[in-house]
């Protein structure tokens, strides 16, 4: 039942992986593109770490692997702000849709 | 250890050579710092898939490195490095 759950959750972060991929190759500015890799990515880094904590030996190696999850959204979060807030302030406009 | 976790680590390790692309692209250096980014988080799952799949469990230590790791590259290249106007 937990290797179910696990690979399931496995799985499931896999995909999201794959949508920040596409996102990535996909969206058409910087702006868009933090948002797919640090949404998208950051939900599948918690899904593998959730599915690999189900099948941890002891609790404190579980617990381990999911305090993973929460640096990792900190660091995103700060560095997408400043990367986001440097490129507005070099002037690279956001794209709108009439640009298509 | 449901076996999938060895597959899954070298799909991820895809994903991240099809982003390495995308970044070496541009066009702007915003984009390329991009890859800090994405090694932060695909570079930590990586690892923490093959600390379960090898059993080797300083991978995952690894893992936390790395990810402290790209968020001080980052704020490092917003605040300092980046300096030229947007489009290089």
């Amino acid at each position: 039942m937990i290797e179910w759950a696990s690979g399931i959750l496995l799985v499931f972060g896999a995909v999201f992986y794959t949508a920040g991929t596409a996102g990535l190759l996909r969206f058409p500015d910087v702006y868009s593109r933090l948002h797919a890799l640090t949404k998208a990515d950051n939900l599948g880094l918690g899904c593998v770490l959730l599915g690999l904590a189900l099948q941890a030996e002891s609790l404190a190696a579980g617990l381990k692997l999911i305090l993973i999850w929460p640096l990792a959204m900190i660091a995103s979060a700060g560095v997408s702000y400043a990367i986001a807030r440097h490129a507005d302030r070099f002037g690279i406009k956001p794209w709108r849709s009439e640009d298509a | 250890m449901t076996g999938l976790e060895f597959p899954l680590a070298l799909f991820l390790l895809a994903n991240l050579v099809v982003t390495l692309l995308a970044a070496a692209r541009g066009p702007t250096p915003a984009d390329r710092m991009l890859m800090a980014l994405i090694l932060g988080t695909t570079g930590t799952g990586i690892l923490v898939l093959l600390a379960t799949s090898l059993r080797v469990g300083p991978l995952v230590d690894v893992a936390l490195v790395l990810a402290l790791l790209a968020a001080i590259g980052g704020l490092a290249f917003a605040k300092r490095a980046w300096q030229g106007e947007g489009d290089d």
